[in-house]
């Protein structure tokens, strides 16, 4: 029932198959990164975060408060 | 120099840091110190003085672990600890549980140095520990982890910064290599013999021993300067696109490249070139990193001039990418014939280790510190004066063992006319004793500019504001 699962235990095999799978995940990361403009442009937005944190924030606030930066690029 | 203004007390936990960089700068000067002992022991063997407890043999394991898990560790829990709850503004989950890590880890080290020096040891590179302070450091770092990954769950900020992707995978894979580099079986309370044998035994050695510069003494560090570098520099990171195919690269193929350790071994053919192909795409991502961090300063270049803070940093990544061009190298088969079993590789070790990893920490903690204990350092003229010291012995340091290695790798691979060696064994090592005196040298330019640190950052603290330090005593209690 199981047979087939000894594909996979040949070197031959597993070994362009492994190529194969991690080649198409790290094309899938770029493709997400850098494929969509809005998406682009929200990932780039991130690039603040360490300064977000140069003025006392409000500990009673939302989080969409305290970063409306955030809210203007996910709600765009 | 871009300043954050300072924040309420009750904001973040400070406190934990502060114990953090303090202990780190200790391991510094212990763990360097060391170093410069057994090289200067290599130069001049009398220094041995016959007492075993002062053998190179013990002493190597002391420098290792005081100086990559004491300084390295304790400089990554400190600005760990710091970056996640700024980014995450979120004050550090469980602060009993920091605590322990804290007092687990240094008591970890220190009883870890302690046994070396008594001769107890596993035997594993950079990781002598026995099985009693294995499972100890385990407990440690699950702890390290709960604490992490909390404090990133209570996070105020909707996204999670590039910086702690780094520590994340960093915590995480640590926890992996540890565990199953570790695993072993017990024959007394300090002896214990490794599961794996022959080939599989150096195999799984060395996918520990070179993840562990991969994700200890490298993407840790990525996430230290992803913080520091903006920070510093007062602007965001070069792209932050880069720094995802960065991390996501980076993380993916480290974990394939253990094997080019064991080059011209018993260790199957495919293996090996396996590992040199990984090593050699690792060229990629390492660069597109520090090019991410260098560019990071387009614009502002001027800053070079005027901040000495600057200056470690975008030299400590100019250090990272001359050592990952390096590694590449020496990773080729060819080229490993010659550099491996040479001091080709501890200069290449000691590149990135001075280069990149300390001169790192150092302008991290030069940002850390004014911040920490809410004063100015005390003198910037010093931290000049540390930067030059530290650079001028990273230089001496790994020019003389290009020397020394090179040197040495082609004496004895030298044949005369009959087939014979050209060399004994004995004239490698007296070629050698010119570059082992200028290493120790430049050893002891750069723990000469740790000591400056040490006072520069003494005085900070001696001479903070009064108004100042009665705020910061009454942090440890809101911790």
């Amino acid at each position: 029932m199981f047979d087939w699962l000894m594909w996979f235990t040949r070197m031959d095999n597993s070994k362009p198959l492994a190529l194969v799978l991690f080649f198409g995940a790290f094309c899938g990361v770029l493709i997400y990164v850098f494929a969509d403009k809005r998406r682009a442009q929200r990932l780039e937005s991130y690039k603040n975060i360490p300064f977000d944190d140069d003025e006392p924030c409000r500990l009673d606030a939302s989080p969409v408060e305290r970063h409306p930066q955030s809210r203007k690029v996910n709600g765009q | 120099m871009a300043q954050s203004s300072a924040l309420p007390a009750e904001q973040y936990n400070y406190s934990i840091v502060r114990r953090f960089t303090i202990m780190a700068m200790i391991w510094a000067v212990l763990g360097m110190s060391v170093g410069v002992y057994i090289a200067s022991e290599l130069a001049w063997p009398f220094l041995n003085f016959d007492i075993p407890q002062l053998t190179f043999g013990r002493l190597r394991p002391t420098h290792t672990t005081m100086v990559i898990f004491g300084f390295g560790g304790s400089a990554l829990f400190a600005t760990s600890y710091y970056i996640v709850q700024r980014t995450s503004q979120a004050r550090l989950a469980f602060p009993w549980l920091a605590e322990f890590t804290f007092w687990g880890w240094t008591g970890g080290v220190a009883l870890g140095v302690l046994t070396y020096v008594l001769g107890i040891t596993q035997g594993r590179e950079y990781a002598e520990f026995e099985w009693p302070l294995d499972i100890a450091i385990t407990l440690v770092w699950v702890s390290y982890f709960v604490v992490y990954v909390e404090t990133l769950r209570r996070r105020t900020q909707p996204h999670i910064y590039v910086a702690n992707w780094f520590y994340l995978a960093f915590i995480l894979a640590v926890a992996l290599l540890h565990i199953f580099n570790n695993l072993a079986v017990p024959v007394s309370l300090t002896k214990s013999y490794s599961l794996f044998a022959g080939v599989q035994d150096a195999m799984t050695q060395w996918w520990y021993g070179h993840n562990a510069v991969g994700f200890f003494l490298t993407a840790a560090f990525l996430g230290m300067m992803y913080y520091f570098v903006p920070k510093q520099a007062g602007r965001p990171v070069y792209s932050y696109r880069l720094s995802i195919i960065h991390f996501w690269a980076l993380i993916f193929l480290y974990m394939w490249a253990g094997g080019h350790h064991l080059h011209w071994t018993s260790l199957p053919d495919w293996v090996s070139t396996l590992a040199a192909t990984f090593s050699v795409i690792l060229l990629m991502p390492s660069w597109g990193g520090m090019i991410n961090g260098i560019m990071t300063l387009s614009g502002a270049w001027d800053k070079l001039r005027s901040d000495p803070v600057m200056l470690f940093l975008i030299t400590s990544l100019s250090f990272y990418g001359m050592s990952t061009f390096e590694g590449p190298l020496m990773s080729l088969k060819s080229v490993n014939a010659l550099s491996h079993y040479t001091d080709w590789t501890v200069g290449h070790v000691h590149s990135g280790a001075l280069g990149w990893v300390a001169l790192v920490s150092f302008g991290s903690f030069y940002h850390l510190i004014p911040r920490l204990w809410d004063s100015k350092m005390y003198s910037q003229t010093l931290i000049y004066v540390h930067f030059w010291l530290a650079t001028i012995g990273i230089v001496l340091y790994i020019t003389s063992m290009w020397v020394a290695g090179i040197g040495q790798g082609l004496m004895l691979r030298s044949f005369d006319d009959y087939g014979n060696l050209a060399y004994t064994f004995i004239e490698t090592v007296e070629f050698m004793h010119t570059p082992y005196v200028w290493r120790a040298l430049g050893g002891a330019f750069f723990v000469a500019g740790v000591l400056v640190m040490v006072y520069n950052m003494a005085m900070t603290i001696a001479r903070r504001q009064p108004a100042a330090e009665t705020q910061l005593s009454a942090k440890p209690a809101q911790a």
